[in-house]
C-alpha cells in the first residue's frame, strides 16, 4: 500500500477492483464508512459477482474474470479522451512529457511490442527493449516536450495506444453494460480535480493472472493521470491478505530477492560484489551497495563484504518460484522441503499434481499449529497409499500469533509489536525457537565437517540460548560494527564494511531498545490520521509514500484541508516524513518527486517489466473468447510455459466446448487461506461449514441444479490418461452471479472459495486442484483468478 | 436509563464479527452445521446461538441486492415471553431489556412459544430458555455489548435509547434522500417498542423481520387469567410442560419452514 | 407518540405492568450490575490479529497463564476495538467450549513433534532433540550430495554456493524476526528454491 488503512477516511471515491475488502479486510470498511459518512465518499466495486463488498457499494460494475486491464485501460482512455487528468501533476511529476525512441511501436493485430524475440529458456517470447527507451540529448538528458504534443512523447503514445479501449469495445470484452461502465469511469475520473482524492484498492484479483504485473500497472497509470499518488486519501493500495505477508517480503522470503528488495545475485551478471554493484540502478537505489554491504556484514561479521559475498547463493538464470520448485520436485531434483506455516498442497495451483510430486521427496519438514494437508499427503485421506510413499515427514508444533513475541508488518507498512499472551500448548514452540534450534543443529553437523561449511559455520548467530526476538530486531535494524550503536536511518549505512544491517528499509524501527519505535502506542486524536506515534512505518516512519505528490511544485497542498506538506517560504510544514529532499526549495524537489526512479518521475510508460511498457489487455491463459483488441494475440506472450500448453491448458475450440465456463476463486470472510487455522476453529466452521460453488440461477436452470445440490467441477488439470476427474462441492445458486454477454455471446461465470482440504475439523475438496500452473512473466504468480471448467450435476462429497 | 442497540443495516457488510464475538464473550459452543445453499448459518437461533446475521437476495428493476439482517431477542416492551411466563421469571431490567431469572424459571418454555420473533430457545438439558442478554454483564460495567464492540462499520451501536432514536431518524432521512423509498426505523412501534432498533433501507421482510409482529393472543389471555393465581400455575407446571412440548416443536418447525420459504437465501 | 411512550413506560414499573398485562413487571435492577465481569482482574496483553494484513489490535485477557477472552483493542487506532468474524475467533485456536460452556484445549492443536517414517502409515511422537538431530542430518545429506560450489560462466569461475535440491517456504503468518532467520538459514545453506505464500 502506498497509503494506509486510516488514511482511507480521506478519500472521495473508492474503487475496489480485484479485491473484496468487506470480506477479506473487513476493518477497512470502518474507514470507508467514515469517508462516506463524513464527506459523502462513493464506493465503486468492480467484481464478477456481487460480493459482500459489492452489496454495500454505491456502484457495482460486473466484469468477466481476467479483464481488469481492459476495464482499467478503458478508464485511461476515458480520462485522456475527456481531458479529465490532473494536468499540472501529470506534466510535472510523471514521464508524460518524455520522448520515447522513434523506433518504438506495437502491432495492433498480434498485441506484440517492438523488439519481440524468442526466449527458449522460458519456452515463450521475450523482448529486446532497445526501442522502449527515452530519447536523450548529447549530454544524456532525456528529451521532453513540455507541451506534450510531440507524437513520440509518452502522453501522445498513450493517446494513440488506448484509442481503441473505447466504451463499446470494453463493454464487449468485460461484459459490463456500457452505461454502468461510463458511470464508473466518470465517477472515478472526478478525482482528477486538484483537491480530490481517489483510492484504488485491490488484492489478488488484480495480481493472480498471467498478466498480473500489467494489471497492477493498469491501476497505477490512471492514479498517476488523476494525481492520486502521494496524496492523503489516494494511492495504489494493494491490500495485503495475510498478517505479515508484507514483512515476510521485506525480509526477502522470495527466491528473486534478498532482504529489503535487493535482487538475488545472478551467476552470469553478479559473479562478484563489484559486478553486483556495477549493476546498481539510479534514483535512490544508487545507495544499494551500502545496503548490500551492510546485510553481508550482518550475516558474516568477521569477513569483509567482498569476501562474504560469494557465500550468497547465485541464481542460475531460471525461475525458482513456487511453480518452478514443485516442477523440479516432480522431476526428482528437489529432494527435501521445509514449509514454515505454509500449506502448498492446498494453496498451490494444480495442487493434486503437486501432492503427487511430494512423494518424490526424501524428507519433508512442516511447522504448523495443526496437522495440514502438505504434511499429511501420504495418508489414505489424501488418496495416497502410505506403503508406497518413501518420504520421511517431520511435523513440528508451532505457536499461535499470541503465543509469541515479535513484530508483524501490516499492509500500510506499520511494523507493530505483538506481545505474547500465553505459552503454546505442550511442547509446541514458536517458529523463532524452532528456527534457532534447527540452525544450531545444522551448524553442529558442519562443525564436524562437510561440503563448503564456511557460510554456515561463520554465520553470525547470536540470539541467546532461547532465541530472543529483540536481539534479532537489533540486527535487522542495523548497527555500527565497531561500537554496536544502533542506527536511526539507513542514511547512516556505508559500503565499506563498517556498518551492519539485516534489512535496510527497517532501519530505525528498533534503534532505541529501551523504547523501540515499533512498540509505540500513542494514538492520534486529531489530524489527518497519520498516527506517527503508533508503531513505526517503513521507510523512516513514512505513512504515505511518494508524498512529494501531495503538494504542487510551489509547495502548496493540492487540498488545503488535508495538508501533508506546506512550504511556508523557508521550510516545509509537515504532517508526514518527506519522501523527497526537504532541504531544497520546492521547485527543485518537484523535479525529482519520485526519488526511487532514476529519472525522478513516475512512469506512465515503463522499461522495467518483461512484457509491456504500457498496460495491455491480454486474455488469461484459458479464455472462452479471442482477444477482441488484438485478434491474433495469445495469452501474455512472454509468460513462461512451464508445462506444454497443449497438455496443461485449454487451447482449442474443441476443448473450450468441453470446459465452457469461466471460473474464478476467492476467499470468504470466515476462513483464511488454505484453512488450516480456520477449519480448526469451530465457531468459523459453524458459519462457513463446507466448500461451495456459486452459480447463476440461469445456469442452474440449464443444468437442472437446485440450491444445495452437489455438483462436480472438472478442469483440464484433472484430465489424465484419458480419464476425467473432478472435485465435488455444494451448489450455491444465486442471483449475485449472472451470465455475461461477451462480444454478443453468452458466457457463464462461476466462483469458488478455496479454503478446504482433507485435514482438520472441517473437510472438503481442494479447489486449487483445478487451477493451471501458469504464471505472470515478471513474478510467476499463478493464474488462480480466471480459467475454464466444466460442471456436472451430482457427485460424492469429499 | 433505557438502553438500545441500534442496527444500521445500511452499514452492515455481514462480516459476522458480531455473531462470533457473541459466542466468544458468552462462551457459547459452536454448532454443527452444513451448507444449505446460503451463507446464513446456523439456520436458526438456538440455545447456543443468540444472534445471527440473515442473508436475503432480492432482485428489483434489474438490480440485485443482498440484504443483511440481524436476528436476536428484540427486548420488547410488550414481551410475549414475559407476558406468558407463569413463573414471573422474565422481567424488564432497569436498562429496559428483557432478562430471564434462571432461579425462578420452572422450565415450561411458554416463552419460547410466545415470542413473535422466535428468539427464545429452550435447552432440554438444563430445562432453561436462552436468548440475547444485551450483554448486561458488560454494559453494567461500562463495556459495550460484545456485538457492538466488534462491529467494524458502526452498523451496531449501543447507547441511551433517545440518542439511538435520534441517530436512527437521521440515518433514515439520509437513506430516503439517497433514494431508498422504503427506508424506515423498525422497533419504535412494533410490539409497543423494542430494545433493539433498526435502520432498514428497505422492507422488514428483506431483513427476515416480521412486518407486523404480534404477541399471540393466547399469551395475553394467559397473562390476564392466571395473574392472580400464580401459585396454581406453578402447581400446574406439569400440565404446562406437557402442553408446551407440542408447541415448541411447532415453533421449531416454523423456524425451519420460514427458512425454506425464503428460498433459503 | 409511541416513541416517547415506550420510554415513559420504562420509567414506570406500574404502567409497564399494566400495559403488558402481566404482574411480573419491573424488577428495577439490572442483574448484571452485581455480576463481576468475567475479565475482571485478568491481565491484558496486546497482540496483533493473526489473519489479514489490516493489523488489528486484539486484547487477550489472561488469567493463570491462560487466555480467557480475546476481543478488539479499543485503543488501537486502526480497528478501534472492532474485529471481523475471524479476528473474533482466535480464542478457538487454543480453546473450544463444550456444550456446558466449559473450555477445553482445542483437540486438534499439535502439542508434540511428530515423525512419520518412510512407508509408515502413522505419526510417532518424538522429542525435540531427536527431531533436530535427524533433521540436521537429512538437510546436510541432501545439501552435500547436490551442492554446487562453483560453476563456469563464460570462462570465468563463479562461486555460486547453492543446492537446487531443497525447497524452502517461509510464511506470511510468521513474524519478521522469524522470517529474517528463515532467510538467513536458507541463504546460508545455499538454497535457491525459496518462496512463501505471497506468491500463492
Amino acid at each position: 500500500m502506498t497509503n494506509h488503512w486510516i488514511d482511507y477516511k480521506n478519500s472521495d471515491v473508492f474503487m475496489n477492483i480485484g479485491g473484496n475488502t468487506a470480506e477479506n479486510h473487513p476493518i477497512s470498511m470502518k474507514w470507508i464508512e467514515k469517508a462516506r459518512e463524513t464527506k459523502g465518499a462513493k464506493l465503486i466495486v468492480v467484481d464478477p459477482r456481487v460480493s459482500r463488498t459489492a452489496a454495500v457499494a454505491d456502484l457495482y460494475v460486473p466484469i468477466r474474470p481476467g479483464t481488469n486491464v481492459a476495464y482499467l485501460g478503458g478508464l485511461i482512455q476515458y480520462i485522456l479522451a475527456n481531458k479529465l487528468y490532473h494536468k499540472e501533476y501529470v506534466e510535472n511529476y510523471t514521464n508524460a512529457t518524455f520522448l520515447i525512441n522513434e523506433g518504438f511501436k506495437w502491432d495492433d493485430v498480434t498485441g506484440l511490442f517492438e523488439g519481440v524475440q524468442d526466449n527458449p529458456a522460458r519456452n515463450a517470447k521475450g523482448y529486446n527493449q532497445a526501442t522502449w527507451q527515452y530519447q536523450r540529448d548529447e549530454e544524456g538528458n532525456v528529451r521532453k516536450d513540455p507541451e506534450m504534443r510531440d507524437p513520440n512523447c509518452v502522453f501522445q503514445i498513450m493517446r494513440k495506444f488506448y484509442a481503441k479501449y473505447s466504451l463499446d469495445n470494453i463493454s464487449k470484452i468485460t461484459g459490463a453494460p456500457k452505461d454502468v461502465l461510463e458511470e464508473s469511469y466518470k465517477l472515478f475520473a472526478s478525482t482528477g480535480q486538484p483537491g480530490k482524492a481517489g483510492n484504488i484498492m485491490y488484492a489478488m484479483g488484480i495480481t493472480q493472472f498471467t498478466h498480473g504485473a500489467q494489471s497492477v500497472r493498469s491501476v497505477a497509470v490512471p492514479q498517476l493521470l488523476l494525481g492520486n499518488i502521494g496524496i492523503p486519501g489516494g494511492g495504489v493500495n494493494a491490500q495485503r491478505g495475510q498478517a505479515n505477508v508484507q514483512g515476510a517480503c521485506d525480509m526477502g522470503m522470495l527466491y528473486h530477492i534478498v532482504t529489503g528488495y535487493m535482487p538475488t545475485p545472478q551467476q552470469a551478471a553478479h559473479a562478484t560484489l563489484a559486478d553486483y554493484n556495477a549493476a546498481t540502478p539510479g534514483g535512490y537505489w544508487a545507495n544499494r551497495p551500502k545496503f548490500m554491504a551492510s546485510m553481508l556484514k550482518a550475516w558474516w561479521p568477521d569477513l569483509r563484504p567482498e569476501q562474504s559475498y560469494p557465500f550468497l547463493p547465485k541464481l542460475d538464470g531460471t525461475d525458482h518460484s513456487h511453480i518452478a520448485s514443485y516442477k523440479l520436485m516432480g522431476e526428482g531434483e528437489v529432494k527435501g522441503m521445509i514449509c514454515w506455516a505454509d500449506n502448498p498442497a492446498v494453496s498451490g495451483p494444480t495442487a493434486g499434481a503437486k501432492r503427487q510430486y511430494q512423494a518424490n521427496l526424501d524428507w519433508l519438514i512442516s511447522v504448523d499449529l495443526f496437522e495440514n494437508e502438505t504434511a499429511a499427503f501420504w495418508q489414505k485421506e489424501a488418496g495416497a497409499n502410505p506403503a508406497d510413499i518413501k518420504t520421511e515427514v517431520f511435523l513440528l508444533p508451532g505457536a499461535a500469533g499470541y503465543e509469541k513475541d515479535g513484530t508483524k508488518t501490516n499492509s500500510g507498512r506499520w511494523i507493530q509489536w505483538n506481545w505474547k499472551a500465553q505459552d503454546p500448548p505442550g511442547d509446541a514452540k514458536s517458529d523463532l525457537w524452532i528456527a534457532d534450534r534447527l540452525f544450531k543443529a545444522v551448524r553442529a553437523e558442519y562443525e564436524k565437517g562437510g561440503v563448503f561449511p564456511d557460510p554456515i559455520t561463520r554465520m553470525n548467530w547470536d540470539y541467546g540460548d532461547e532465541a530472543d526476538p529483540e536481539r534479532v530486531d537489533k540486527e535487522i535494524n542495523g548497527y555500527d560494527v565497531r561500537t554496536g550503536a544502533l542506527y536511526t536511518s539507513f542514511g547512516q549505512l556505508k559500503d565499506d564494511g563498517s556498518t551492519a544491517c539485516g534489512s535496510w528499509i527497517y532501519t530505525g524501527f528498533f534503534s532505541d531498545p529501551a523504547n523501540p519505535a515499533c512498540k509505540k502506542r500513542i494514538k492520534e486524536t486529531q489530524g489527518i490520521g497519520s498516527n506517527s506515534n503508533w508503531s513505526w512505518a517503513w521507510p523512516l516512519n513514512r505513512r504515505i509514500v511518494y508524498n512529494r505528490g501531495a503538494a504542487d511544485p510551489s509547495g502548496k497542498p493540492w487540498n488545503p484541508d488535508l495538508p501533508l506538506f506546506r512550504w511556508d517560504g523557508t521550510a516545509w510544514q509537515r504532517n508526514d516524513v518527506p519522501d523527497f529532499n526537504a532541504a531544497i526549495p520546492p521547485e527543485d524537489s518537484a523535479k525529482n518527486a519520485f526519488i526511487m526512479t532514476a529519472e525522478g518521475h513516475a512512469r506512465l510508460f515503463t522499461q522495467g517489466l518483461n512484457d509491456a511498457p504500457l498496460p495491455i489487455h491480454y486474455e488469461p491463459a484459458e479464455s472462452p473468447v479471442a482477444n477482441l483488441l488484438y485478434p491474433q494475440a495469445t495469452y501474455n506472450p512472454v509468460s513462461q510455459r512451464f508445462y506444454p500448453p497443449t497438455e496443461h491448458t485449454v487451447v482449442n475450440d474443441e476443448e473450450r466446448a468441453r470446459y465452457p465456463y469461466v471460473i474464478t476463486t476467492y476467499r470468504v470472510c470466515e476462513h483464511y487461506q488454505s484453512g488450516i487455522m480456520t477449519r480448526n476453529i469451530p465457531w468459523l466452521n459453524e458459519t462457513m461449514p463446507e466448500l461451495f460453488i456459486e452459480i447463476s440461477e440461469e445456469m442452474a436452470k440449464e443444468k437442472d441444479i437446485a440450491n444445495g445440490d452437489t455438483v462436480t467441477i472438472e478442469s483440464k488439470r484433472l484430465f489424465n490418461n484419458g480419464e476425467q476427474k473432478g472435485i465435488v462441492a455444494k451448489a450455491c445458486v444465486t442471483k449475485r452471479l449472472k451470465p455475461m454477454t461477451i462480444n454478443g455471446d453468452k458466457v457463464h461465470v462461476v466462483g469458488m472459495p478455496w479454503h478446504w482440504g482433507y485435514a482438520g475439523m472441517a473437510k472438503g475438496a481442494i479447489t486449487n486442484d483445478l487451477a493451471p500452473s501458469v504464471g505472470d512473466p515478471n513474478t510467476t504468480i499463478p493464474e488462480y483468478k480466471a480459467f475454464l471448467c466444466n460442471i456436472r450435476k451430482g457427485g460424492k462429497l469429499a | 436509563m433505557t438502553k438500545s442497540i441500534l442496527i444500521d443495516t445500511s452499514k452492515c457488510m455481514a462480516c459476522r464479527g458480531c455473531q462470533v464475538a457473541c459466542k466468544q464473550w458468552n462462551q457459547l459452543p459452536a454448532e454443527q452445521t452444513t451448507f444449505t445453499g446460503t451463507y446464513e448459518t446456523p439456520p436458526s437461533l438456538s440455545t447456543h446461538t443468540w444472534m445471527k446475521i440473515t442473508f436475503n437476495e432480492v432482485e428489483e428493476g434489474g438490480k440485485v441486492k443482498w440484504f443483511f439482517g440481524n436476528q436476536r431477542c428484540m427486548h420488547c416492551t410488550d414481551a410475549g415471553c414475559m407476558i406468558s411466563c407463569p413463573a414471573g421469571a422474565i422481567y424488564h431490567t432497569e436498562a429496559g431489556t428483557v432478562a430471564i431469572d434462571e432461579k425462578k424459571c420452572i422450565g415450561c418454555n411458554y416463552c419460547v412459544a410466545n415470542c413473535p420473533f422466535q428468539a427464545v430457545s429452550f435447552d432440554r438439558a438444563t430445562n432453561l430458555p436462552f436468548k440475547c442478554t444485551f450483554c448486561l454483564d458488560r454494559t453494567s460495567n461500562g463495556l459495550q455489548p460484545a456485538c457492538a464492540a466488534a462491529c467494524p462499520t458502526g452498523a451496531i451501536t449501543f447507547g441511551d435509547r433517545n440518542a439511538m432514536v435520534s441517530r436512527a431518524s437521521m440515518r433514515v432521512g439520509q437513506l430516503k434522500d439517497a433514494g431508498n423509498r422504503n427506508a424506515t426505523i423498525y422497533g419504535l412501534e412494533e410490539v409497543n417498542g423494542t430494545g433493539m432498533l433498526y435502520v432498514l433501507a428497505d422492507k422488514p421482510e428483506h431483513y427476515s423481520l416480521p412486518a407486523d409482529p404480534q404477541v399471540p393472543f393466547g399469551a395475553r389471555l394467559w397473562g390476564v387469567l392466571f395473574k392472580p393465581f400464580r401459585i396454581f400455575v406453578v402447581l400446574a407446571v406439569g400440565l404446562g410442560l406437557w402442553a408446551n412440548r407440542a408447541q415448541v416443536k411447532e415453533v421449531e418447525e416454523a423456524k425451519k419452514a420460514q427458512k425454506s420459504s425464503q428460498g433459503v437465501k | 407518540m409511541k416513541l416517547s411512550r415506550r420510554d415513559f413506560l420504562k420509567l414506570s414499573g406500574a404502567s409497564a405492568a399494566a400495559a403488558s398485562l402481566t404482574s411480573v413487571g419491573f424488577n428495577g435492577v439490572a442483574e448484571g450490575a452485581f455480576q463481576p465481569v468475567r475479565i475482571n482482574y485478568a491481565k491484558e496483553v496486546h497482540t496483533i490479529c493473526t489473519f489479514c494484513g489490516v493489523g488489528c489490535g486484539i486484547i487477550c485477557h489472561v488469567r493463570d497463564g491462560k487466555i480467557i477472552n480475546a476481543e478488539g483493542d479499543p485503543d488501537h487506532p486502526i480497528n478501534e476495538g472492532s474485529l471481523c468474524s475471524k479476528g473474533s475467533s482466535i480464542f478457538n485456536l487454543s480453546y473450544v467450549y463444550d456444550s456446558k460452556g466449559n473450555f477445553k484445549p482445542n483437540p486438534k492443536r499439535l502439542t508434540r513433534p511428530l515423525w512419520r517414517d518412510k512407508y509408515s502409515d502413522k505419526w510417532v511422537e518424538k522429542d525435540w532433540d531427536w527431531m533436530f538431530e535427524r533433521i540436521a542430518q537429512k538437510i546436510k545429506e541432501t545439501r552435500d550430495a547436490t551442492f554446487e560450489e562453483t560453476v563456469q560462466v563464460g570462462g570465468r569461475t563463479v562461486t555460486v554456493n547453492r543446492t537446487n535440491a531443497i525447497s524452502w517456504l517461509g510464511s506470511a503468518f510468521c513474524t519478521n524476526e522469524e522470517n529474517y532467520l528463515f532467510k538467513k538459514i536458507a541463504r546460508g545453506l545455499g538454497m535457491i528454491n525459496v518462496d512463501h505464500c505471497a506468491r500463492l
